[in-house]
């Protein structure tokens, strides 16, 4: 299912991160770094509550957009019960469209806004998405100070809070089409291995998006996928040639670029809902306006994992939302 | 020719250092077993008690700083590295213990760390309660022939 946009624009964006983030090569991208993973909060939970209330405040004095004037807010972390998102949207006082595709909300959110916008029922919107390290090992993983070996195809989750803003006033980044992606069963039942859950998914949704556009993968200066890591990166690529016949070229992956892989305790590199836009809206974009890259394809992974459903010993599934955007220059 | 999702999937996940792992593991591990067997005979030295005491203060001492050093945040750096050789050993149960205690601490005393606080190792004492149950029923049919 693929949409086109008429007239939607990103007119504005905000990343704040973490000391990993700020660490790495895309560090000087960035809006805000914090150097403690606390951020002045009392435990984890809130500090991902605090890291989506810096964005928003980022983004709109980063935009000079009143809050009142924003129509809707939509939102999702990796918490239970979105819990970072309902918090912080507890103090805007707005309408909030809550969403859960995992690591691929931000394009799943980018979606839904642009389509409200070019459906004419709102004019001004803001989506945004985090995912903390720590609260994020907490939930799905161990205790964090039980550490733990982990495996090389583990991907390390980014802390992040992300926002943008979209309306239908013409700004330098377009929001050109969206392809809503479908639940995929990647038949692997490995944790620790999220990249190969996820593969399969952006597969798809490459492929379904480029059938829909009529297009050839060479439209696009870049691509980009959400959070595969090392090994998920190198699946992706031999599956879409084997597969579809497609050879991935102007190709990258965001979690591969988040971290510098040798040198940070990251093993198969970065994930997390944040990752993908703190990539997109920090370094892309920045590229986008100097003219580097003119049209992005940007497909989000989320592995849909479900504690309870693991230790059913059933099997992971994914989804890849994808967004193609356009610099207008 | 079409690979299907599990081969290429197969292909592009590495190996993990098996053998390497196993020497780091026997090397640590048998430090931890030395320090421990130098702690027994060192408290049945000095406070003149006979081993099987020695043995539980030695386990008690390696607790204590497993926790301890646990707190101050640098032992699961040690335990990636060690991997089994410091998991196995009891040190391994303390410091999964508290971690989850310190993770959970937030959460109140009751509901945090009094419901979670054995939430990696609750397993270790239910299966070592049942195994010793089971050993002992050999034990004692054995007795009997």
């Amino acid at each position: 299912m693929t949409f086109k946009f008429k007239d939607v624009y990103i007119n504005e964006t905000s990343t704040i991160t973490g000391p990993y983030e700020s660490e790495g090569p895309l560090g000087k991208y960035f809006d805000l770094c914090h150097s403690d993973l606390y951020f002045g909060e009392k435990n984890w939970e809130q500090a991902e509550v605090k890291l989506i209330d810096e964005a928003i405040n980022t983004l709109t004095r980063k935009s000079k957009v009143e809050i009142n004037s924003v129509d809707a807010f939509i939102g999702g972390d990796l918490l239970n019960q979105i819990a970072a998102s309902n918090y912080a949207m507890m103090k805007v006082n707005k309408s909030f469209i809550g969403i859960y595709a995992a690591c691929s909300n931000s394009t799943l959110g980018l979606i839904l806004g642009g389509s409200l916008i070019d459906g004419g029922f709102l004019n001004k919107v803001i989506t945004f998405t985090s995912s903390h390290n720590t609260a994020a090992e907490k939930q799905y993983r161990y205790p964090v100070e039980y550490g733990g070996p982990k495996r090389k195809t583990t991907t390390f989750t980014s802390t992040g809070g992300v926002a943008a803003l979209l309306s239908n006033e013409t700004g330098k980044i377009k929001l050109e089409s969206g392809t809503l992606g479908t639940v995929i069963d990647s038949g692997v039942t490995d944790v620790f291995n999220m990249g190969a859950v996820m593969a399969k998914a952006a597969a798809d949704t490459i492929y379904k998006h480029l059938q829909d556009t009529g297009r050839d993968i060479s439209y696009y200066d870049l691509i980009l996928t959400g959070d595969l890591g090392v090994y998920g990166k190198e699946i992706l690529k031999e599956y879409m040639y084997s597969e579809y016949n497609i050879k991935l070229k102007n190709y990258n992956d965001t979690g591969v670029m988040l971290y510098d892989i040798e040198n940070q305790p990251v093993y198969a590199g970065a994930s997390g809902p944040a990752c993908a836009s703190l990539v997109t809206y920090g370094y892309v974009f920045d590229k986008m306006k100097k003219g580097k890259y003119k049209k992005v394809l940007l497909a989000a992974t989320g592995a849909l994992m479900s504690p309870t459903m693991v230790n059913h010993k059933l099997t992971i599934p994914a989804i890849s939302h994808a967004v193609s955007l356009e610099v207008i220059l | 020719m079409k690979q299907s999702y599990q081969e290429i999937v197969e292909k592009n996940s590495p190996k993990e250092n098996v053998f390497s792992n196993a020497v780091i593991a026997f090397i640590t591990g048998g430090i931890m077993g030395i320090i421990g067997q130098l702690l027994i005979d060192g408290y049945s030295m000095w406070l003149d008690i006979p081993t099987k005491e020695a043995t539980v203060c030695m386990l008690v001492t390696l607790i204590f700083f497993s926790c301890l050093f646990t707190s101050f945040g640098f032992f699961d750096k040690w335990v990636n590295f060690c991997k089994c050789g410091l998991i196995i050993p009891i040190t391994g149960f303390a410091h999964a213990t508290m971690s989850a205690a310190l993770e959970f601490r937030k959460e109140g005393l009751v509901t945090g760390i009094g419901m979670n606080m054995l939430k990696l190792s609750g397993a270790v004492i239910i299966f070592g309660v049942v195994s010793s149950f089971v050993f002992s029923l050999i034990r004692m049919v054995v007795g009997l022939i």
